[in-house]
């Protein structure tokens, strides 16, 4: 038997970004104690990327918001599949959990009169997103880091957790091991809240770093429960494409949201060309009016490159299957035009957007200034995730919460640029004060020790198989991440993704085949290898849900079935683990929405 | 296509040795793109920290061709590669494995500094108010990513090992972060002086010349602190006036 450290908590949060950190805090100052685990070192997490901002419907710069316009906005961008009650909670609470940051040290960029400064982003209607330059998530993870390391929150780094253990219905444990010595590592708990982030590692092109394997999403499948909206990924439409070594970095949003436009290489600014019918009222439909909305002028319309994600990386894709694209297979991505509009504009560029400045300077050897950017899709994030309750974040199995990206049911089909950061404030707070409350009401569950003994010994399989089939983790995850990118990308087809559905069994085989050289200690072999079943697990889930949903709606477009289905946008598509170990996929009808919902979507069309 | 000979640092706390690894390179690579390469194909279980590989997340800290870096912001071309590369672990923490050293005594010297505390609220909404160019002065500190390349050069931590009595450049910086930082009423310069040993520090400015976010470490954030802890302990016409004025 291996041997392994036990660890007690009241409250494990698995996660350490935005709402893992934040679900500690809460947790913490409701008086139980907490564990964090952290698969990096604490502060790296994908939060740190985040550009843009956070959406708050704070009105500072436009009086006119409020959090019935988010609300709205949010349910348009997710075409209506959103858990409205989410929806309505995550605008309604996201501008005291904003406010809360300044109260913990968060500096945000100012408006003339001191206050919050606010910016537009797609699919918002009015500047909503405070912001500090182009480094927001630098500024929340930092000023939750410091604030969550005064509060006596054990943290456990560089440590990953490899599956969950149950008493009964209830989760009662977490096993796992450390990165630095890989020994085993088993965490008792009452109350567990999942917050690892996404799954852009099952893509070939992302902006997601090694860490996204999906865990938290294929943790909560094995432990029984439902996952939601699993076919929505949403490919961020501006990454970098070149050089190579850079392919999928994040360009943010910010550029556009700054007077940024998007050209082909005929010049000509293609996203005046294909404003959809749900946005036509709101989006200008000349160069002239796009500008003076960016320069916060209230009478105009947004630019049609800020409309929502998923429809601005398909124009993007069209551009460059049409052989209109940039050299690289990208298009143009211009803020260097400004220079015509205002005075000293490289100076408001370096200013406005730093990193992306730098970003560009150091790998691209491209002055953003005077240049313009090559740019396509990147997979960015995923709107589907855990099934969670509304108000208390709990997935279908007592005791496990799921907050942040992990979660489904805040954004529908397609999140809101701005929406993350503020998702993760409102429901990790929101998870973590519900998962204190359910441990402090629940005694402590019996640890199945042959759960423990054949997961570790699972785990230790890669490094005694030495067979003829024996094969590097590497390969089976570039196997991987080409097949999802090929078949189950952007746009889709029913035989692709079926062909993608064998393809993953087939990869499941290797995957158990898979060895790794070396020890235990700090091997990124072993860690690779251990993380290919969350990919397998959570690809699968992917392509089932994809292909289950017959429609094009959202970040998921079918060429086979291009239009929306007004039958299909009354439900959702839900998979779960069946009695016999399979994948089990069903629609899952929307929830009635609240009369008074209703008519705030009604009124803002 | 071209190849490079890049000479990495293996092995673990008991000893190592570099080998030398041949890779192909392509155009805009970064060091971290080859040591991806190298794991990949020749070494699995090759041992290296990184995250966002864009130079936000300050993950892949490491000394290539003997000086402190990110290696996801060090660019091939920018090498000379005809001879080999070498790429070894940062020297001022304790070592792990290969490329990875323990850089958890700096989350325990984090937790020595005293934490934000802000001035009530200006309004009675609970809000403050508070002008850009009050932000702007502390921004620079708040661009730090934590790489703590700024440590590993500070001979303060890596000849003379004072890290029970020094908490090093990066978190001056963070102190300086706080100290300047527009709401904030706590009084740091006791620590300072004492616990943060701030008066090891002699101004090498070593720490600002590694930093990758291009804080002014030295003249911006440690200088001014060092003021502030001489104005209050030191300077006998400041005590004098300061007897005589009244408390704010």
């Amino acid at each position: 038997m291996p041997e392994y450290q036990t660890f007690e908590h009241d409250v494990l949060v698995i996660g350490a970004g935005g709402a893992g950190l934040r679900a500690a805090i809460e947790a913490s100052a409701a008086g139980v104690t907490v564990g964090i685990v952290c698969k990096s070192l604490l502060g790296k997490a994908h939060t740190v990327m985040a550009e843009g901002g956070v959406a708050a419907a704070l009105a500072n710069v436009d009086e006119r918001d409020n959090w019935k316009v988010h609300f709205a906005d949010t349910m348009r961008g997710g075409q209506y599949l959103n858990n409205w009650r989410m929806a309505e909670l995550h605008a309604k609470e996201a501008p005291d959990r904003v406010r809360e940051l300044e109260a913990w040290g968060a500096l945000f960029d100012r408006t003339k009169d001191g206050r919050i400064l606010q910016r537009n982003f797609g699919g918002h209607k009015y500047p909503r997103l405070a912001h500090v330059g182009d480094r927001t998530g630098l500024e929340m993870i930092r000023t939750l880091q410091d604030h969550g390391v005064h509060r006596g929150i054990d943290v456990h780094m560089e440590c990953t957790v490899i599956t969950l253990l149950k008493d009964g219905d209830r989760v009662v444990g977490a096993f796992g091991y450390d990165r630095e010595r890989g020994r085993f590592r088993l965490f008792k708990a009452r109350a567990f809240v999942l917050a690892t982030g996404g799954i852009g590692r099952a893509y070939k092109i992302t902006s997601n770093s090694w860490e996204y394997t999906g865990d938290g999403q294929a943790l909560a499948y094995h432990a029984g429960a439902e996952l939601m909206d699993m076919e929505f990924v949403q490919f961020h439409p501006t990454g970098m494409v070149w050089p190579p070594s850079v392919q999928g970095i994040l360009v943010t949003e910010g550029v556009r949201g700054e007077g940024g436009v998007l050209q082909n290489k005929e010049g000509k600014r293609f996203m005046f060309d294909d404003i959809p019918e749900l946005y036509k009222n709101q989006t200008a439909d000349n160069p002239e009016e796009g500008w003076r909305y960016c320069q916060g002028d209230k009478e105009a319309r947004r630019p049609p490159e800020l409309l929502t994600r998923d429809h601005v990386a398909r124009c993007i894709v069209r551009e460059i299957k049409a052989g209109r694209g940039s050299p690289h297979d990208g298009v143009f991505l211009d803020i260097s035009w400004i220079k015509e509009k205002i005075p000293k504009a490289a100076e408001h560029i370096k200013k406005k957007l730093p990193s992306m400045y730098h970003q560009f300077k150091q790998l691209a050897d491209i002055d953003i200034t005077q240049e313009p950017m090559e740019v396509g899709p990147t997979t960015h994030y995923i709107m589907g995730g855990v099934r969670v309750d509304g108000d208390t974040q709990m997935s279908t199995v007592p005791g496990l919460f799921a907050a942040g990206e992990v979660a489904a049911g805040l954004h529908g089909a397609n999140r809101l640029g701005g929406n993350s950061l503020s998702d993760l404030l409102v429901f990790g707070q929101r998870a973590g004060k519900f998962a204190a409350q359910f441990a402090k009401e629940q005694g402590a569950g019996e640890i199945n020790v042959a759960q423990v003994e054949q997961a570790a010994q699972r785990a230790l399989e890669p490094f005694e198989r030495n067979g003829a089939n024996a094969e590097g983790p590497y390969q089976i995850q570039h196997a991987l991440q080409e097949m999802m990118q090929d078949l189950v990308g952007i746009v889709r087809k029913e035989d692709e993704m079926l062909r993608a559905l064998e393809g993953l069994q087939k990869l499941r085989k290797r995957g158990g085949q898979v060895a790794v050289p070396g020890n235990r200690e700090y091997n990124p072999g072993w860690h690779t290898a251990l993380d290919l079943d969350n990919l397998l697990t959570v690809s699968e889930a992917i392509a089932r849900a994809a292909v289950e949903r017959k429609e094009s709606r959202g970040a998921h477009f079918r060429e086979d079935y291009p239009d929306k289905d007004a039958a299909a946008g009354k439900f959702n598509i839900v998979v779960r683990k069946g009695t016999d170990g399979s994948m089990q996929v069903r629609r899952q009808p929307l929830s009635e929405m609240p009369a008074e919902l209703k008519q705030i979507i009604e009124e803002m069309k | 296509m071209k190849t490079a000979t890049f000479k990495i640092w293996r092995g673990d706390a008991k000893g190592g040795k570099f080998v030398d690894y041949s890779t192909e390179v392509s155009e805009g690579m970064v060091v971290l793109d080859a040591v991806h390469q190298i794991q990949a194909k020749q070494a699995n279980d090759l041992a290296c920290r990184w995250n966002c590989k864009a130079g936000k997340c300050g993950s892949c800290s490491a000394e290539v061709n003997g000086l402190p870096r990110l290696m996801c912001m060090t660019r091939l071309n920018d090498l000379p590669l005809d001879k080999p590369v070498t790429i070894e672990p940062m020297k001022a923490f304790p070592h792990v494995k290969d490329l990875v050293t323990d850089v958890s005594w700096n989350f325990h010297a984090k937790k020595k500094i005293k934490p934000f505390k802000p001035r009530p609220p200006d309004t009675p909404d609970g809000t403050w108010r508070m002008a850009q160019s009050d932000v702007d002065r502390v921004q620079e500190f708040r661009k730090c990513i934590e790489c703590f390349l700024c440590q590993n050069v500070c001979h303060v931590l890596r000849e003379h090992k004072l890290h029970d009595e020094f908490i090093g450049p990066r978190f001056f910086v963070q102190v300086a972060a706080l100290e300047m930082h527009p709401l904030d009423i706590e009084d740091r310069t006791e620590e300072l002086k004492q616990a943060h040993g701030i008066g090891y520090c002699n101004i090498t400015k070593c720490c600002t010349k590694v930093c990758p976010e291009g804080i002014t470490i030295t003249d911006n954030a440690i200088i001014p602190l060092k003021e502030r802890v001489v104005d209050n302990f030191y300077d006998p016409l400041g005590r004098w006036v300061k007897l005589f004025r009244p408390k704010t």
